[in-house]
């Protein structure tokens, strides 16, 4: 199975990181219209959970998809063209943010419906079983649970047992809870998340969104168990709200995430400041790797200065991809017979 | 060689699952509470067994699952079981399954059969009464099949379950597993997206489609024998895509047009059927359209209030006398 080295989950991590913090950038600049959704504070969670995904597996993800796509390989120039609605977005400019997908990466449906992806993920689980191989993770968030198609889909899932990782980003959780040690969905009323599948006889774990290794080591684990055929598996992964996602917009209250963050200097916002010492993924792997030796911080800056060029480049290939023509509106409704997989 | 309606549809799963390995069933209550036509699906049962997928009572979960299936490779029907829960099952069929392949700009495709066994059956009631094609009518990317009998029952199954590309939606209809029919199984087949003139005729088009095709037969046959009247009847096959220009055609020669459907009346399929009409073939029309459909309440139970609302042979007969000025 592939694993990650602490500079390749580095990596990954703040390509993610910088390519939101990107996308803030182009909104605030009305550089694209509609709503959209940042990933920041979650990053270790997509980079574990693709980390031993192989070719073949398939993801389900979200509106808040861009660091499930970046982490599964997907080229973020394309992403952005997609995001500002250009011709060279990997769905020509008909998802936008909300739906992108790029099925040559196994991402082959987006949904924007809260809990609609489950019970797609569930099917295409099924086929897998049949043909014998591949494994599908699908990512939701806390709120998906209130939906009724969540719990068809587990039902499902667990009465055919097929190979699906549902893994479920508690992004619910505001910072003065987590002191508290309270982890629920803000309005679901069950105590624990997983109380909902383990209800069906799913296997259920919890785990930590802010520890970058410890994820990395949990869902391989997982992802290995749904792999070998033993049926579903259900993790809630515990994430704390990174507070440039509480506005309706989302924003980046001190600019951009700074490296020296992860050690000596804070974030001039207290609450910034408190979320960057206990939650954040990134300061804190990037702070453990340091202490530890297995990384010094002369090579941080050059993985970072690479993965800014990476992106500076990504938003400079999007803005230059041209709008799709006004004809394309209409098409492609309908597939070709022949063109079916 | 004669079938019924019933034997078309077990007959065509049965030749797909024996001809594609990648065809499978979630759910498998096809003939409803039919005992004659439950037996047709025996040969099915007995020898693809495990080619079907064990359904809970979840349509929206698993109108979700076979379209994920398709999207993982695999061609599935699968059984939305009585036409009303369909709207159970709305959201995947809706806006998952149908949006699938333009959202993702053509990436990826849905081969996914979604049957419902639609239709006023007698009994039903609101509940279980629905017939939902002109509602899903309103879905881009939606494939809407709604035969009218047996060689279709067969034929449109085998194309949906071996050819689609695409989501599709069977309107099967209860009332119709008894209609039979002559068919030549190796015959090819009228495209889908063609509507069959089943009668010729020269002073009225009746235009049906599912349960509406054999009541215009047989109303047809009572103008001519009763009123000396040739109505010609175009069974559209398929609400999307829907063939207007054969419509047309047949107006164009006609001159008058009775619609007749199963939908409610209001935005129904026989409310678009007339729209095309009046942008496209108002100069043929020597009398205005009429439309013989359900009125817009739901169905009653008693059996007397629930043919008060049918589409029947007689109101589509009474209707053509309207449009004939008679």
């Amino acid at each position: 199975m592939p694993s990650l080295t602490p500079a390749e989950r580095i990596a990954s991590m703040l390509r993610i990181r910088r390519f939101e913090e990107q996308c803030i950038t182009l909104s605030s600049h009305k550089r694209f219209p509609g709503h959209y959704h940042v990933y920041i504070g979650q990053e270790a969670t997509a980079v574990a959970a693709c980390a031993p995904l192989l070719a073949g597996d398939v993801i389900y993800t979200t509106w808040r998809n861009h660091g499930h796509l970046l982490a599964r390989g997907a080229d973020p120039g394309r992403m952005m063209a997609e995001i500002l609605g250009r011709a060279h977005g990997y769905c020509g400019g008909r998802s936008g943010t909300l739906h992108l997908s790029v099925a040559a990466l196994g991402i082959p449906a987006t949904s924007a419906l809260v809990g609609g992806n489950l019970p797609l993920a569930v099917g295409t689980a099924l086929a897998c079983k049949r043909r014998g191989s591949g494994m599908v993770v699908n990512f939701c968030g806390d709120a998906a649970l209130e939906e009724g198609a969540a719990y068809e889909a587990m039902s499902l899932a667990s009465l055919w047992q097929v190979p699906v990782l549902f893994l479920c980003e508690n992004n619910s959780i505001p910072p003065e809870l987590r002191k508290r040690g309270q982890f629920t969905s803000s309005t679901l009323p069950a105590k624990r998340l997983a109380d909902v599948p383990g209800s069906l006889c799913i296997p259920t774990e919890t785990a930590d969104g802010a520890d970058a290794g410890a994820l990395g080591e949990c869902l391989s684990r997982l992802a290995a168990e749904v792999r070998g055929g033993s049926g579903p598996r259900f993790v809630e992964v515990r994430c704390t709200r990174w507070p440039g996602s509480f506005p309706l917009w989302p924003e980046l209250p001190c600019g951009p995430w700074q490296l020296d963050w992860a050690f000596e200097a804070k974030p001039g916002r207290e609450d910034l400041a408190a979320w960057n010492e206990q939650s954040d993924p990134l300061s804190l792997y990037v702070r453990g790797c340091v202490a530890a030796g297995t990384l010094e911080r002369g090579a941080l800056q050059a993985i970072d200065a690479r993965v800014r060029e990476e992106m500076e480049r990504a938003v400079q290939f999007a803005l230059a991809s041209p709008f799709p023509d006004a004809s394309e509106a209409y098409g492609p409704v309908f597939a070709q017979a022949g063109q079916a997989r | 060689m004669k079938i019924t309606f019933a034997e078309g549809l077990a007959r065509a799963i049965h030749e797909s699952l024996a001809a594609d390995s990648r065809v499978m069933m979630i759910g498998s209550g096809i003939m409803g509470l039919n005992p004659a036509a439950q037996k047709a699906m025996e040969p099915v049962l007995n020898d693809f067994a495990e080619r079907i997928s064990v359904a809970p009572i979840s349509e929206l979960g698993l109108a979700g699952a076979a379209t994920g299936a398709a999207i993982g490779g695999l061609r599935p029907l699968v059984d939305l079981s009585t036409g009303s829960f369909i709207f159970q099952a709305f959201a995947q069929v809706v806006n998952e399954a149908a949006n699938i392949h333009y959202m993702s700009g053509g990436q990826t495709s849905v081969p996914v059969t979604f049957y419902s066994l639609a239709g006023m059956r007698g009994g039903g009631a609101a509940q279980h009464s629905h017939r939902a094609q002109a509602m899903l009518g309103q879905v881009p990317g939606l494939q809407i099949l709604a035969p009218g009998g047996a060689e279709d029952a067969y034929r449109l199954m085998k194309w949906a379950l071996q050819e689609s590309a695409n989501p599709t939606v069977y309107i099967s209809h209860g009332m119709l597993f008894g209609e039979s029919a002559d068919i030549d199984p190796g015959a090819p087949m009228l495209p889908v997206g063609r509507a069959r003139v089943c009668r010729e005729g020269a002073d009225l088009t009746i235009v049906a489609s599912s349960i509406t095709v054999p009541r215009a037969l047989a109303a047809a046959a009572a103008l001519d024998k009763e009123h000396g009247v040739s109505a010609e009847v175009v069974d559209l096959r398929s609400i999307a895509p829907l063939d207007r220009q054969t419509v047309l055609r047949s107006v164009a020669k006609t001159g008058r047009a009775l619609i007749a459907d199963e939908c409610h009346r209001s935005f129904g399929v026989a409310a678009e059927v007339a729209a095309s009409l009046a942008e496209e073939g108002l100069s043929s029309l020597k009398a205005p359209v009429c439309r013989v459909a359900v009125p817009d309440v739901p169905i009653p139970y008693s059996a007397p209030l629930e043919a008060e609302l049918t589409v029947s042979a007689e109101r589509i007969l009474a209707g053509a006398l309207r449009v004939l000025g008679r």
